[in-house]
């Protein structure tokens, strides 16, 4: 059984229009283990993709259908209770800008503390013992003094630090890390990066890592979704995402790396932006901007198919590769 | 802290001078002292004599610095009316305001932050919209119509309560007597209480309920969620906190404020303080009280304010005072 099945998870927010679909049918699957990147750009839905697993979506979202197993239970159905028990303790998420994600108000220790003591019956000074220990595991100096710190004494990698280490609190089963370190100073992102990776791999962790960045996600994840406008429209393992993308986005994506690209030259952006919930195209959501676009591209919406190692939503990818289309993930 | 503390104390000498000021201007130009002295029927030239012996031809820099120079001993002129030191007879009301002030913030902290707590994270429940509907009212009704109407309800037509008056009080020490410590002293202090906090009380709710909504949408809060934190814990620890910090200052001052808003009150229930006492100075055009009036409350503002700045700058963990110096 895996870890985490997801089932044509479908996400809206209520508006006065009436609601708008930001997430649209996502399936996936994760292992044991098994570390997943979500790439795609600004507004794709990759946030709320990470708040939808941990049924944390703030109003006026709302998870409006799908089915989201987490080790056999499904977290959309669960009672408020059974979400808070499991949130934290079995699957922990870690937050963008470090600066923001620790109370002003509260020590590190008691943040920490208070974190095992809503999950196991510890005594104050057993549960500081615990944090003591994961602080220590994160390789963070003086651990001791750090639990009696305020956040704002303490600088954004050292606080990101001590989130990863708070997120390891309860030895949880999956962490959902929403772009850990673009907040960051350039110089400790890789530091970051790299701890988060360890920690995930010694301790067999799952990790879902939401991310822009597609030379962090070739290093740190096995497997890779690309999302467009609430959809995934691409996925499959990390290295054929980045070595053989099939979808048009993806190759716009991995073409637009400046890596790609001759010094000197401009970047070969994807031209034009995505459409927003408002303004979503029939058909595809990215025939507008697609150079491949054909005739159903703009009247229906692709499902996704195999291809090779990958699985792929396009139209134009399933003729022109002339292949008979395999079964459907779900 | 050293350093924050001596800023604190300077910037309140400064406020304490300006106030001064504005005390010995009003001296100068609000009656004439020695019609008060004299009467009417004294010859020119014995006014002229007693108007030097008084130093009242004397440069104003000179009578502005020796004004200062009693006050700071104490001396803040003596009352036409009493015919005794000015600063006696206030310090002789002082207790009967400050313990109106007292029951005032007693009930505004009660109520303000349940309710300003319960109308943020219920903000459809009907006993929050009643209570934003109530507090629109409490803050459009002014202090002293609040007071009349309270009267004419429970002591005039239902008689449930005594209209006029402090009742029996206890003497504590000095010029100290309480309301506190009898029953007939409690029941003449609760209505002019609930009358002198019918302003702040609506806006300390509002105030605090803005403050816990926004806070409530903060991403530590959303955080905590994540990490599975009970909500009472969330909304008591985590958001009441932060929440509280502005307020601390806001609230500050409004106690300071609330000092001059006895006036009105005190002057409705007939409580014996130094609000209504205030009133009366005016009408008898008695310049010493007024003037030392004047100079006590800005003395209170001005200590309340410092008190809640450095509590403030204490309960505040962002706000390291030791390197607060510059
Ligand atoms: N409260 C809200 N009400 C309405 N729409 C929202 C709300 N929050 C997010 N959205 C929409 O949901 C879509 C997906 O947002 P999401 O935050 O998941 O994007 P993202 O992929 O994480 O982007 P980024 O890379 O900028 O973080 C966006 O189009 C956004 O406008
Ligand atoms: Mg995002």
């Amino acid at each position: 059984m895996s870890l985490l099945s997801v089932r044509d998870l479908t996400v809206k927010f209520g508006s006065r229009t009436g609601p708008v679909t930001a997430l649209n049918g996502i399936s996936f699957d994760l292992a044991r283990g098994e570390r997943l990147g979500i790439v795609g750009e600004s507004g794709a839905g990759k946030s709320i993709t990470g708040f939808a697993l941990m049924n944390l979506l703030s109003k006026p979202g709302y998870i409006d259908g799908g089915q989201i197993l987490f080790e056999g239970e499904d977290v959309a159905q669960m009672s408020p209770r059974d979400v808070r028990a499991m949130r934290g303790d079995r699957m922990a998420m870690i937050f963008q800008d470090p600066m923001v994600t620790l109370n002003p108000v509260l020590t590190i220790g008691q943040q920490m503390i208070e974190t095992l003591k809503a999950h196991r019956k510890l005594s104050t000074q057993e549960a500081r013992q615990i944090a003591l220990v994961k602080l220590k595991e994160v390789y963070i100096p003086s651990p001791q003094d750090r639990l009696d710190q305020y956040p704002h004494e303490l600088s954004g990698g050292m606080r990101q630090r001590i989130i990863i280490a708070m997120a390891l609190l309860l030895d949880p089963k999956l962490i959902i890390a929403d772009e850990p370190t673009t907040a960051l100073d350039v110089t400790i992102q890789a530091d970051i990066m790299a701890l988060l990776l360890e920690m995930c791999q010694s301790n067999q962790v799952g990790l879902i890592l939401i991310t822009h960045d597609l030379g962090v996600v070739s290093q740190v994840t096995e497997r890779t979704m690309v999302m467009y406008a609430g959809r995934i429209i691409e996925s499959g393992p990390t290295r054929s995402i980045i070595n053989d993308p099939q979808h048009p986005y993806t190759q716009g994506l991995i073409n637009a790396l400046p890596q790609q690209t001759p010094p000197g030259q401009r970047l070969k952006q994807i031209p034009g932006t995505m459409p927003t919930l408002a303004t979503m195209p029939k058909g595809c959501p990215f025939h507008t901007r697609c150079a491949l676009v054909g005739e159903g591209c703009m009247t229906h919406v692709p499902s996704i198919n195999q291809f090779g190692s990958s699985f792929v939503a396009c139209h134009e990818v399933h003729r022109l590769q002339n292949e008979v289309p395999a079964e459907d993930v779900s | 802290m050293i350093a924050y503390l001596i800023k604190r104390v300077f910037q309140a000498i400064a406020v304490m001078l300006v106030i001064s000021l504005i005390g010995f201007a009003i001296q100068g130009n609000l009656g004439d002292p020695l019609r008060e002295l004299l009467g009417q029927s004294v010859s020119e030239q014995v006014r002229q004599q007693l108007r030097d012996e008084l130093g009242l031809n004397d440069p104003f820099l000179v009578q502005y610095m020796r004004f200062l120079g009693n006050a700071i001993q104490g001396d803040l002129g003596t009352s036409y009316f009493f015919k005794e030191p000015a600063l006696e007879v206030i310090l002789k009301k002082l207790p009967a305001t400050l313990e109106l002030v007292f029951g005032a913030t007693v009930i505004i902290i009660g109520l303000s932050i349940p309710l300003g707590v319960f109308t943020a994270i219920r903000p459809n429940a009907v006993f929050s919209r009643l209570i934003l509907a109530l507090s629109i009212v409490g803050l459009s009704i002014p202090v002293f119509l609040t007071a009349i109407l309270m009267i004419f309800a429970f002591s005039v037509e239902l008689g449930w309560m005594p209209s006029f008056g402090r009742g029996e009080v206890v003497h504590v020490f000095g010029y100290w007597q309480t309301n506190f410590a009898t029953k007939d002293g409690w029941v003449h202090i609760i209505m002019p209480s609930i009358a002198l906090s019918s302003i702040m009380l609506p806006m300390f709710i509002r105030l605090i309920r803005a403050e816990m909504i926004e806070v409530l949408q903060s991403e530590y809060v959303r955080y905590a969620q994540a990490k599975g934190i009970a909500p009472w814990r969330i909304y008591f620890v985590h958001a009441l906190k932060n929440t509280l910090l502005p307020v601390i200052t806001v609230g500050g001052v409004q106690i300071g404020t609330m000092v001059a808003y006895t006036i009105l009150t005190e002057t409705v229930f007939s409580w014996p303080g130094m609000g209504s006492m205030f009133l009366e100075a005016v009408n008898r055009v008695d310049t010493p009280l007024i003037v030392a009036y004047l100079i006590v409350v800005g003395f209170i503002f001005v200590v309340t304010n410092t008190i809640v700045d450095l509590i403030y700058g204490l309960v505040n963990p962002t706000i390291k005072l030791g390197r607060m110096g510059a």
